[in-house]
This record gives structure tokens, sequence and C-alpha cells, in this order.
């Protein structure tokens, strides 16, 4: 996976960053809406996607027509991808729902912005449970990428693809809308590294010497619809076991471990600088892959850390999942910010230095 | 299953279509449905088009139209088989791509993606099976269902100043630029379903020489929900459906 | 001889006399035995068939086959 070795280096906005990679990766169909703050992806695609002959470009309707035209085109065997925001996201939950069932493979791209309902247009997490829970009806995972940086991003597009053909599974990308806007310097792979062959099963019109493929989601009787079921669990079990991504800084001598993805992490990189300076070991563990989260390392850490702390810009939702990998073993605690708002450095400094100050006293008590 | 032995002196003149699956199918006694898939795949027949066609089923009774088609399918969500299948038309612009959509699929949840799909004038056929109720959950009433029938939904008769008018969906695609071919049929009657395998033929014709989107309502017959016998059903439909969606072309190219 | 025949695929058949509404002979009706579906079945009721094939064209299961008497040439 390339970060930030060889290539064509830019200085590129983060949703341009992200549309550039997708047609590199090799993207040939992507339905897009607009919606604050990722419309410039399908905007940019627009613009360059002529200089791609046979991609496939177009503004659909609404975010619901979007995501059935990535199912059409994702069963006819077309490597697809869809973008969008918050609420256009809920409105896809149904289609994405079907994908997973039916095993098909594309890549949505979540650029959070503040909500719940239509919110704010400002950067967030809070669809993280969306994202990892499945986010619709039935027994499913997408498979989900937080990057934290613009050069992450494009990288995640290209490991997004893969993992969802793969997989045959949808795979979201999890971004927020600061890392949509800001611009930072990527290096972009080459057009045409990632290689693309039309997969057996797609319905691309049924010659003499095969059955005719059919894409779909319904089992009407439940031991067929288990069976299925068992299908997707064990895909979900693969994953789990093969695919979780993490980073790690400073986690061997830390005391405190801050537990952060995308935006979050880099906010908490510079408080566990300000922290260090201050005596405090402090390191820090950002999950790459939200599902399969990285359960067993942050177990892990578990035995040599001595609290956690969780930072996210939301009411507290991955906190939960590291509540779940850590079993009790060690107190987790968590702050953040909501609707928008994005916790500063300092704020999750006076929360290290609360938490700090109660092992001291612990530890002597 | 065809004789196989034909008795001396005597030919087929009339069998089952080849892309038509040989099994029996779950569609009640006397559904149009049935009609409806066989002139579809007596036209994948007669042009030969078995190997490049995609065809992408709704939600609905004939949500198992891949177990009785022979071709390439997908299953939709609820309402959305035209975008669904403009999808694949997008990625596979040389295939022959068509929806097939009840009432409740194209006409009340799936409105929205039937106008942008005909006013966009992407490239396929939309097929539209119209029985004015809905089937497949128990007969509850359909946008296209006639003033005063009762349903499980409408028990005292349909109502506009509570339920609104019979929606001719088909009247409204009609008037879209995108659209080339826009027609209305019917499966009750022998003449009926010969000329609604010719306009499916004429589609698929129109759709090779990327003319637009095609659009063909099936006015149908739903004995179980109407809670009469297929001949009873049959009769009932040209009496009282015929009158509020008639048959003919809305919008047809010169020959 | 009868100039047209049909075979019904019984198994097909939900006896829903559409066929029967159809057929200008009045040569088809139901057969009293059933199918493994509990349908009964069509069957020709009389030696009047012309092979005129109204009733495999409004039959929606698409269970009837019609033959019909192969035209001798004339002779010139």
């Amino acid at each position: 996976m390339t970060s930030g070795t060889g290539g064509d280096i830019r200085l590129m906005k983060g949703n341009e960053a992200l549309a550039e990679a997708a047609l590199r990766a090799g993207m040939q169909a992507y339905f897009g809406y607009p919606i604050t703050p990722q419309s410039e992806v399908l905007e940019y695609l627009a613009l360059h996607a002529p200089q791609h002959p046979g991609t496939v470009v177009l503004q659909a309707e609404s975010e619901i027509a979007a995501i059935n035209m990535v199912f059409g085109a994702a069963g006819a065997g077309a490597r697809a991808m869809i973008t969008s925001s918050g609420p256009g996201i809920s409105l896809m939950q149904e289609g994405l729902s079907y994908m997973a069932c039916a095993q098909l493979p594309a890549l949505v791209v979540n650029v959070q912005r503040g909500g719940p309902g239509l919110g704010t247009i400002q950067p967030s997490q809070g669809d993280y449970q969306q994202a990892v829970k499945g986010g619709g009806h039935g027994d499913y995972r997408l498979i989900v990428l937080a990057p934290a940086s613009v050069q992450e991003l494009v990288d995640h597009v290209f490991l997004g693809f893969q993992l969802a053909e793969r997989y045959r599974n949808p795979a979201m990308i999890l971004a927020d809308g600061a890392l949509g806007q800001m611009m930072e310097k990527v290096a972009l792979p080459p057009i045409g590294s990632l290689a693309h062959s039309t997969p057996p099963w797609a319905t691309t019109g049924k010659p003499k010497d095969r059955p005719r493929n059919v894409v779909l989601s319904v089992y009407i009787q439940s031991e067929r619809m288990e069976r299925q079921n068992l299908v997707l669990q064990e895909k979900y079990r693969a994953l789990r076991e093969t695919e979780v991504r993490c980073e790690q800084l400073g986690m061997e001598e830390a005391d405190i471990a801050l537990v952060a993805f995308g935006l979050s992490a880099r906010i908490c990189q510079k408080a566990m600088d300000l922290a260090r300076e201050k005596g405090i070991r402090v390191g820090l563990f950002r999950p790459i892959t939200l599902y399969p989260f990285p359960t067993a390392a942050l177990a892990r850490a578990a035995s040599t850390v001595q609290a956690f702390l969780t930072v996210e810009m939301n009411a507290g939702q991955m906190v939960e999942d590291v509540r779940l990998a850590v079993e009790g073993r060690r107190p987790v605690e968590f702050t953040g910010r909501m609707g928008g708002m994005i916790p500063s450095p300092d704020e999750v400094l006076a929360k290290i230095e609360e938490m700090a100050a109660r092992l001291r006293s612990r530890a002597r008590s | 299953m065809t004789p196989d032995v034909t008795p001396e002196g005597m030919e087929v003149v009339f069998r089952r279509p080849a892309s038509l699956v040989d099994v029996p199918t779950h569609y009640c006694p006397g559904c149009g449905h049935g009609v409806v898939h066989r002139a579809l795949a007596e036209a994948i027949d007669a042009l030969g088009i078995q190997a490049t066609t995609v065809g992408v089923a709704p939600v609905g009774c004939a949500v198992f139209a891949y177990d009785y088609l022979d071709i390439d399918m997908q299953q939709a969500p609820h309402g959305r088989a035209s975008a669904v299948a403009a999808g694949v038309k997008r990625v596979l612009p040389d295939r022959m791509v068509f929806s097939y959509q009840g009432d409740g699929d194209l006409a009340a949840i799936g409105t929205g993606e039937t106008i942008h799909v005909a006013n966009r004038g992407d490239n396929i056929l939309m097929i539209f099976v119209n029985n004015g109720i809905y089937g497949m959950t128990g007969g509850q009433m359909a946008p296209t269902t006639p003033l005063g029938m009762k349903t499980t939904t409408t028990p005292f008769g349909r109502e506009p100043a509570t339920a609104g008018h019979p929606l001719r969906i088909t009247d409204l695609v009609a008037t879209l630029p995108g659209t080339c071919y826009v027609t209305r049929h019917a499966v009750h009657t022998v003449a009926a379903a010969r000329r609604l395998e010719k306009a499916i033929e004429r589609a698929f014709r129109l759709q090779a020489e990327k003319r637009g989107t095609c659009f063909i309502e099936i006015v149908s017959a739903c004995p179980s929900g109407w809670k009469m016998t297929p001949r009873e059903a049959a009769a009932w439909l040209d009496e009282h459906m015929l009158a509020h969606y008639p048959l003919g072309d809305l919008k047809a190219p010169p020959p | 001889m009868t100039h047209g025949l049909i075979t019904v695929s019984t198994e097909l058949c939900k006896g829903c006399e559409l066929c029967v509404g159809a057929c200008p002979q009045a040569c088809l009706g139901l057969s009293p035995s059933f199918n493994a579906r509990g349908y009964r079945f069509i069957a020709l009721t009389a030696a009047t068939c012309t092979g005129c094939a109204a009733c495999a064209i409004v039959c929606p299961d698409a269970a009837i086959t019609v033959l019909r008497r192969v035209r001798k040439p004339r002779a010139a």
C-alpha cells in the first residue's frame, strides 16, 4: 500500500484527492448527490472523468436513487463508489443492507458532519455506530476505514476497493468534513495500479455455457436465509482475523492510553506531546479499521496501560467498543465534543491531567 | 413440456419459449404476470438476445421473476428497480436492460426513480404491471386502485377525499422528452397478448438504436386481490379498469 | 382426424380456466384429476380443436403446446 512513496506529489484538498484517487484506482462508476461537506467529490469527478474514458459519473436525483444505481453497477461487475454525508448515508441504509446480503462490493465514503437531523456542516464523528454496527436492517457489517490525513484518505480509496472486492462486501471510509476540506501534501499512485476483472458472478448477460447469474438478497425459506447469514458471518470472522489495522504510538511506556480515530487522533497526538512535556506517560492507540475493530490489540494494551481515554467528536460511540475490548480490566473514560465542535488539544490535556492525578492518588492509597 | 413424440402429420405451432424456465410459478391462478413473463421470453427469443439481456426484478409478486426468466437478473429494493436498471445500463451500455415492476414499486415508493429514469432518457425498458392493488402483501390499496374499489386498506371503497385519485403514472411519463415509446397494453385477450409481445420486441429494438426510455404498462388482473375467479377478473378488467387506463400508444416513434 | 391438438403440462396448469373462456371451439374443460399442487388441470373435452392457439396465448402458465395438421402442398 502506497503511503507517500513515489508517484505524483500534489497539494490537494481532501475531497478532491479522494476523487482523484478513485479515478486512479480504476473506479468505473460513481453515483452521487450534492451534500455539504463533500459536494466537491461529485464536481471534481464530473470535470475530470472525461479524461478517463468509460468512467461513469452521474448526479442522481437522490441518495436513494444513487445507492441503487451503485447496486446495479456493482451487480453488473463494475467497480463503483458513492460519497455522501450523514443525512444521505441514512437514506442509503436499505441499499447497503441489500448489498451486504447480495455480497456486492462497493466503496462508500461518509464525510461526516454534525448531527443528528440536518445538524450542521461542521465536522463530526457522530456516525461511528451507524457505520460499524451495520447501519441498516439485519445482521451485517460494513468494512470501515478511518483515515486521519489526506494521504491516508487516498490510500484508503485503494484499500477500500481491494477489501470490498476481496470479501464481496461494501466498504466505507469514515472521514469527516475537516478532512474533506483541508489541504495537505499527497502522493498519488499511478493510474491502473489496481487491476480489475469482471467477477464470474456478475450479471453481464447469460451466455450458453453457464447458468444464469442472479444477484439477490431474498431467501424466503428461513433455513436458506440462515445459511446465507452464516456465509456472511464467516466472512466477518475472516475479516476480524486478517484485516485489522491500527497504529500505536508510545504505548509500551504509557500509563494513560488515548484511543481516537481520524481527526480526533491528530488532536490527541498534540495532546500527547503536551502531556509528555509535563511528565505524564501518554500513548496513542489509533484504530484504522473501525470494523474489524482492533479488539485484541486493545485487550493486550490493557495489560500494561493503567487507564484509557477515548476522545471522539460525538457523544461517546467508539468508547463502548473500547470498553468491550478492555473488559473492565482498566478504567475507560471519555471526552469529546458534539454537533460540529472540535475538541482542542488543551481540552484533552486537561482531561489527561485529571486522570493522571486520580491514578497518582490511587497509587498512594 | 413439449410432447416427446409429435403425432404423425402434425406440427407444433405454439410452444412455451425457451427463455421461460420450465417450472411451476408461484403466481395465483389467472394472474397476469405469467402472460407478461411469457411475452417477454418470446420477445427475447425472437430477437436472439438471451445472452445479452439483464433484467431487474421488483419487490412484489414478481420478486421471484428470476426463477422464471432464464437471463441474468438482479432483485432490487422496493421501488428502485428502474434505478438499479439504470445503473446496470450505464456500465453495460450495449446490453438490453429492463426493469419489471408492479404498481406499488413503480407508482408509489418508486415514483421518484420512475420519473427521473424517464427524464434522463436512460436507455432501458420499464415494464409496469398495473393491477390496481398490492398483491404480494395481501390486497391493500395501490395508487392505481380505481375509485370506489374495496381493498384491505379501503374497506369502504376508495374515496378521493382521503386517498386521492387513481394515478395515471404512464401519462406523466409520456410527457417527458427522454422517453421514445410509452404504451399501454393488456393480456386478458389473445389479441392483447399478441400486441404486447410485439410491443416488447419493438422496445428492445429501440433500445438497440439508443432512442431513450421505453415504457410499457400492462393492465392486469389480480383475481386473489380482487376476490374474483380468473374469468370474472378478466371481465371486470375489461369493464372497469380499461376505462381509466385505456390501451394504446401514448407516445411512439414513426414505424 | 382432428385438425388441431393441444397437450397440457398438467403440473404447470392451475385450472384458472382462462383458456376455456378463450377457446372458440368450446372444447376445453377442467379434468376431474388433480396435479401434485392440488389444481384440477385442463383437458380437451371434444375432438374439435382447430389448433388456433388462443388457449396457449392467454394461458398464464404457458402450460399448453399447440399442434396443427401439416398442410399438404397442393398438386401442381
